[in-house]
């Protein structure tokens, strides 16, 4: 829904803006210019160009573009769950102007030609696309992906997303070979012999249900791995939604020790817990598994206190074809681009976090991380930026989802709080009216 | 019983779903319906011209067999559809099967599955009545009302009886309904096994666990011993079975830890010589040839009281 307004300058008129990168957070209006930041004005009168396009945005949120640095867009190769199209309609229509898509294609993102294919389709689109390049070839856990020929191409950072890199030397290896090309490497970090055959998390609720459970040491003990290969090697690691108590505690203490150690963690496992699975419901499948109160609440913690740097979504984007099905063979994972926001919100309506640490955790943190523009409102930035009406109530429901797989176990829900207008490279790309 | 109570379940998936009304309720027409199997004619007209199918995506020789002489017992039409015949091997949706089930109007469904959860998934697509003949690692409430209507008939009341239940705990859908129907009905379930084949929060369903067999045997009215199933096992769960029947296996001698009249009870098939000692098996304190028999009761009573009958 990319409305052209061929550089028509906008002006957003007594917002409340925050931009921590520059330690603003105050009332005031922004003007954009050339698909580029111009001004921002605080209590001043200002006086617009000719034909600027006024939004009076009073009482809402004025931040950087958010940016979802965990999402699959399933193009190439799965078209009929989601098209980078209609993936970056729906980034659009959740107040992001880019994101980050996992290598989990078909073919794999494992080479150039497939990050240039990504790109190619990616131009002109409502969100800015960065492709995440494979660890391995295939995403195997065999050999090395040609790093540096992704990274010419476009690559942001490498990750074999979904196919956990079970080989320590492997890893080891992409860490090293990887800094060459200042690439980050995220890591899924899963330990596939415990979870082996598991489709929820491992506890009551999957003995109630006969369900084979995924034990939460998976996750921790290659966690542990994890940061122990990026202390040895001296490189950064960014850990994926990370779902535990135990695994937030590993990253707080590696952190306090000088690892160069990072992590996200998604809305779905501060909100949800496995009783969510209930009566089988296949929208509360995903890997990492919803966990329980006490991993939310050390989830929250971890947030706060900046142990956790990032929420992203992990986007995930499924058919009736794969979800409507026994969940022993539903596929995992659920779309979250459209609902970030207002789950996002919740934690600051508790008081978890504070609306600055809400833009550093969904569009600071991910464009310093991926090394991208953006997470900013400076002057002579690019205009990516959404405007936030936090107190606007709606129901989800799945005539509204934009994504073009409707697997959200948020549909129905009473959400409090939406992007109203969203904004790429000066362009609007979502307009809520 | 009380007059405000009608048993209201279209659908039997799971022991979790009644409550001590509707087991009672099972039980007493169980009890009553048994009578029909000794008589010369053994069919009474209740279900005449409703259809009973069975849909059996797992093998099975007891249970299959023992719906179908309940459903003929009280005159239904059955079918049988195994999963060699059908259509999923052709790549068709459990959803689909289901709607194309519909179409021919069943009235009741029996179904197994390896999938737990699946009958509910199935309940949700048809019209009839699905009844869970076993689902995944999940229940099989028709194995445990049946062993409650056994314990009820052997003991006069479940209520204050110690129920020992022994071996792999974490993969019987057995163990899971036995555990629930039990506790449920007033006994204290205790279960063993090895730590490999006890599942996470078992204490949860209402069980206790015992750290030695003789500890869970102790003081029983009732032990239960389950079925070592190997096929199911990908994990590295027992070093092997000989070394199981050594620490785990019912024998005489733990035996006589238990209470001198105790019953021992088994779901089949037996490893004779595995969980439970041959002896034992054909000994006087065992009822697993009564529990076969109150299975066809047990399966009457369902199909009859989900059918309306009151």
């Amino acid at each position: 829904m990319v409305e052209s307004v061929n550089n028509t300058p906008i002006l957003l008129v007594n917002g409340r803006i925050i931009d921590p990168a520059n330690g603003i957070d105050q009332n005031g209006s922004l003007l954009l210019e050339n698909g580029r930041v111009s001004r921002l004005f605080f209590g001043k009168k200002l006086s617009a160009p000719r034909g600027t396009r006024k939004f009076d945005v009073g009482g809402k949120w004025v931040i950087p573009g958010l940016i979802d640095m965990h999402v699959h867009l399933r193009e190439p190769g799965e078209e009929y769950k989601e098209t980078i199209a209609s993936g970056t309609r729906a980034a659009a229509a959740g107040g992001f102007t880019a994101v980050a898509c996992m290598p989990n294609t078909k073919p794999f993102n494992d080479s150039w030609a497939v990050t240039a294919q990504i790109l190619s389709k990616a131009r002109n689109c409502s969100a800015k696309v960065y492709p995440v390049g494979a660890i391995s070839k295939f995403g195997r856990g065999e050999t090395l992906a040609e790093y540096g020929e992704m990274k010419e191409a476009g690559v942001v950072a490498i990750s074999d997303d979904g196919c956990p890199v079970e080989n320590s030397q492997l890893m080891r290896r992409a860490l090293e070979y990887s800094s060459h090309f200042k690439l980050l490497v995220i890591s899924h970090s899963e330990e596939k012999t415990l979870s082996h055959l598991g489709v929820m998390n491992e506890g009551y609720q999957s003995t109630r249900l006969g369900l084979r459970g995924i034990p939460r040491v998976a996750e921790e003990i290659m966690i542990y791995r994890d940061l122990s290969l990026a202390e040895y090697t001296g490189q950064p690691i960014h850990i994926a939604h990370v779902s535990t108590r135990e695994s937030v505690s590993l990253i707080r203490r590696a952190k306090e020790r000088g690892c160069k150690i990072t992590a996200e963690t998604a809305p779905h496992y501060f909100t949800l817990t496995d009783e969510a699975v209930d009566s089988y419901d296949t929208m509360a499948k995903m890997n990492p598994p919803l966990r329980s109160p006490d991993d939310i609440a050390a989830i929250k913690e971890g947030l706060a206190d900046g142990t956790l740097d990032v929420i992203a979504t992990d986007h995930a984007p499924h058919s009736t074809l794969d979800k409507d099905l026994e969940f022993d063979l539903a596929a995992n994972g659920i779309i979250g681009l459209e609902t970030a926001v207002p789950l996002a919100l919740n934690l600051v309506r508790e008081g978890t976090i504070d609306a600055t640490r809400f833009v550093e955790l969904l569009s600071s943190n991910p464009a310093r991380l991926l090394g991208v523009e953006g997470g900013t409102l400076r002057v002579g930035g690019p205009a990516d930026v959404v405007v936030i009406d936090p107190d606007k109530d709606f129901v989800y429901t799945e005539d509204q989802v934009v994504s073009k797989s409707k697997n959200s176990p948020f549909l129905d829900w009473h959400m409090r709080g939406k992007a109203v207008l969203t904004i790429k490279d000066g362009e609007i790309t979502y307009s809520d009216s | 019983m009380d007059s405000e109570y009608r048993f209201i379940h279209k659908h039997i998936l799971s022991l979790e779903d009644l409550s001590v009304a509707d087991i009672e309720l099972i039980l007493q027409t169980a009890d009553s319906l048994k009578e029909i199997s000794t008589r010369s004619i053994k069919k009474v007209p209740t279900l005449r011209g409703k259809t009973v199918i069975s849909l059996f995506f797992e093998p099975s020789t007891r249970t299959r067999l023992s719906f179908e002489i309940a459903a003929k017992r009280m005159s239904a039409d059955t079918f049988n559809i195994s999963v060699a015949l059908s259509s999923t091997t052709k790549g068709e949706s459990l959803i689909d099967t289901a709607k194309n089930l519909a179409a021919m109007k069943p009235d009741v469904i029996i179904f197994r599955h390896s999938c737990s959860g699946s009958p509910r998934l199935l309940s949700k697509h048809i019209k009839a009545s699905v009844i869970n003949a076993g689902d995944g690692t999940h229940e099989h409430p028709s194995q445990g009302l049946l062993d409650l209507m056994t314990v009820r008939e052997k003991k006069g009341d479940i209520n204050g009886l110690r129920v020992a239940i022994i071996g792999d705990i974490a993969h019987s859908r057995v163990a899971h309904s036995n555990i629930i129907g039990f506790s449920k009905m007033g006994a204290e379930v205790v279960v063993c096994g090895p730590k490999t084949l006890l599942p996470a929060a078992v204490e949860r369903l209402g069980a206790k666990v015992a750290a030695t067999v003789e500890d869970a045997v102790s003081g029983a009215d009732v032990v239960m011993t389950l079925r070592i199933q190997h096929e199911r096992q990908k994990d590295p769960l027992l070093p092997s079975l000989r070394e199981y029947a050594n620490y785990f296996g019912i024998t005489p001698k733990i035996m006589k830890k238990a209470k001198p009249d105790a019953i021992i009870m088994h779901p089949g098939p037996i490893n004779r010589g595995v969980e439970l000692d041959p002896e034992l098996a054909d000994g006087k304190q065992s009822v697993i040839i009564d529990q076969v028999t109150n299975g066809v009761a047990v399966r009457m009573a369902l199909l009859y009281l989900i059918m309306g009958g009151d």
